[in-house]
């Protein structure tokens, strides 16, 4: 009976199911594309078809398998490459957090619907104005993104084996460019700024003298930094 | 086989923290400098990648067509940027 309650203010809201799933589906899409864009640097970074593609199905989480195969690709060992990926993962638990909340998912369910807990699906499942909505959001983005990433990273890893060589044809830019995408909307204030532009310094600076995968680890470290610094000067104001 | 290895690895890695976020109870990990902490990381990293892979040949640093086509990218970036919900 509550559950109908809510259901008919859904529906007053404008929010009906065809509008989740087009919700979904938009963000689908886009996906899509950058699937295409991983399979094609993976290949030319050196991983073969089966790599590749064991990567889609299994990490299945994007900036994580860029920055692996950049990594592996660059010559880093492949412990430092797989720690660089797990931490770019790491927000994932963050956006489960919020979603065992809001989903109410039984227990069974949840080693099944982990796969899926991603940037897409988390933004979909919080913008829906109903558990019901949340859910049917959560799984048609999963689904969908989970067959178009699988099916357009094996497309992108054939399509850069039969063209040869990728950095001819400028697809080399393909990975910095999606991960400008996936930054870009994180860059909402000053601490965010401040956080990428030490980053960057950091990345660049030790890249000559540190062994491959390294530099980017400790560029991490941009984050606490910045932290502290904010916290200090937070601090130093409100004794004023 | 070490691209197995670090295949692997990426997977139970990628894979426990996405299974931990639902598992844990809430109220864990949702003390305000944790939650900061974790949201300013993939920031570094993402801008320290993006730097790299723009501008890093091996372990020396060139300015080479690929920078063009990544700044060429750049307003698409920002489109994202205004994308409904893609806001936190």
């Amino acid at each position: 009976m509550a559950d109908r309650t809510v259901l008919e203010d859904a529906d007053i809201g404008g929010k009906t199911d065809r509008a989740v799933v087009r919700d979904a589906l938009g963000v689908g899409v886009a996906v899509g594309l950058s699937g295409f864009a991983f399979g094609v640097t993976s290949a030319g970074g050196g991983l073969t078809l089966l790599q590749t593609c064991a990567l889609s199905l299994l990490v299945f989480t994007g900036a994580s398998q860029f920055a692996l195969v950049g990594a592996l690709a660059a010559g880093g060992s492949p412990f430092t490459a797989a720690a660089g990926a797990f931490f770019l993962g790491v927000r994932n638990a963050f956006y489960g957090l919020r979603l065992s909340q809001l989903l109410a998912l039984p227990r069974a369910v949840r080693p099944f619907a982990a796969q899926w807990v991603i940037d897409e699906t988390t933004a979909v499942a919080l913008g829906q104005p109903t558990r019901r909505a949340a859910r049917l959001g959560f799984v048609v983005t999963g689904l969908t993104l989970y067959v178009l990433w699988n099916l357009t990273t094996l497309l992108g890893a054939l399509g850069a084996e039969a063209i040869g060589d990728t950095d001819a044809w400028g697809l080399d830019a393909a990975g910095p460019a999606v991960f400008l995408a996936l930054l870009a909307p994180m860059l909402k204030s000053g601490t965010e700024r401040a956080v990428a532009a030490l980053a960057v310094l950091l990345g660049l600076g030790l890249l000559p003298v540190l062994p491959a995968g390294v530099p980017v680890l400790l560029a991490a470290l941009a984050a606490p930094v910045v932290l502290w610094a904010d916290g200090r000067r937070k601090g130093q104001e409100d004794t004023r | 086989m070490n691209v197995w290895i670090a295949i692997a690895a990426t997977f139970l890695g990628c894979y426990a923290v996405k299974l931990a976020g639902l598992l844990v109870p809430a109220g864990t990990l949702e003390r305000p400098l944790v939650k900061r902490l974790a949201a300013l990381l993939p920031v570094a990293l993402l801008a320290a990648l993006t730097a790299q892979q723009t501008f890093a040949d091996g372990q020396t640093l060139v300015l080479d067509a690929r920078a063009m086509g990544v700044t060429a990218t750049a307003p698409a970036a920002g489109m994202l940027r205004r994308w409904p919900g893609r806001t936190r």
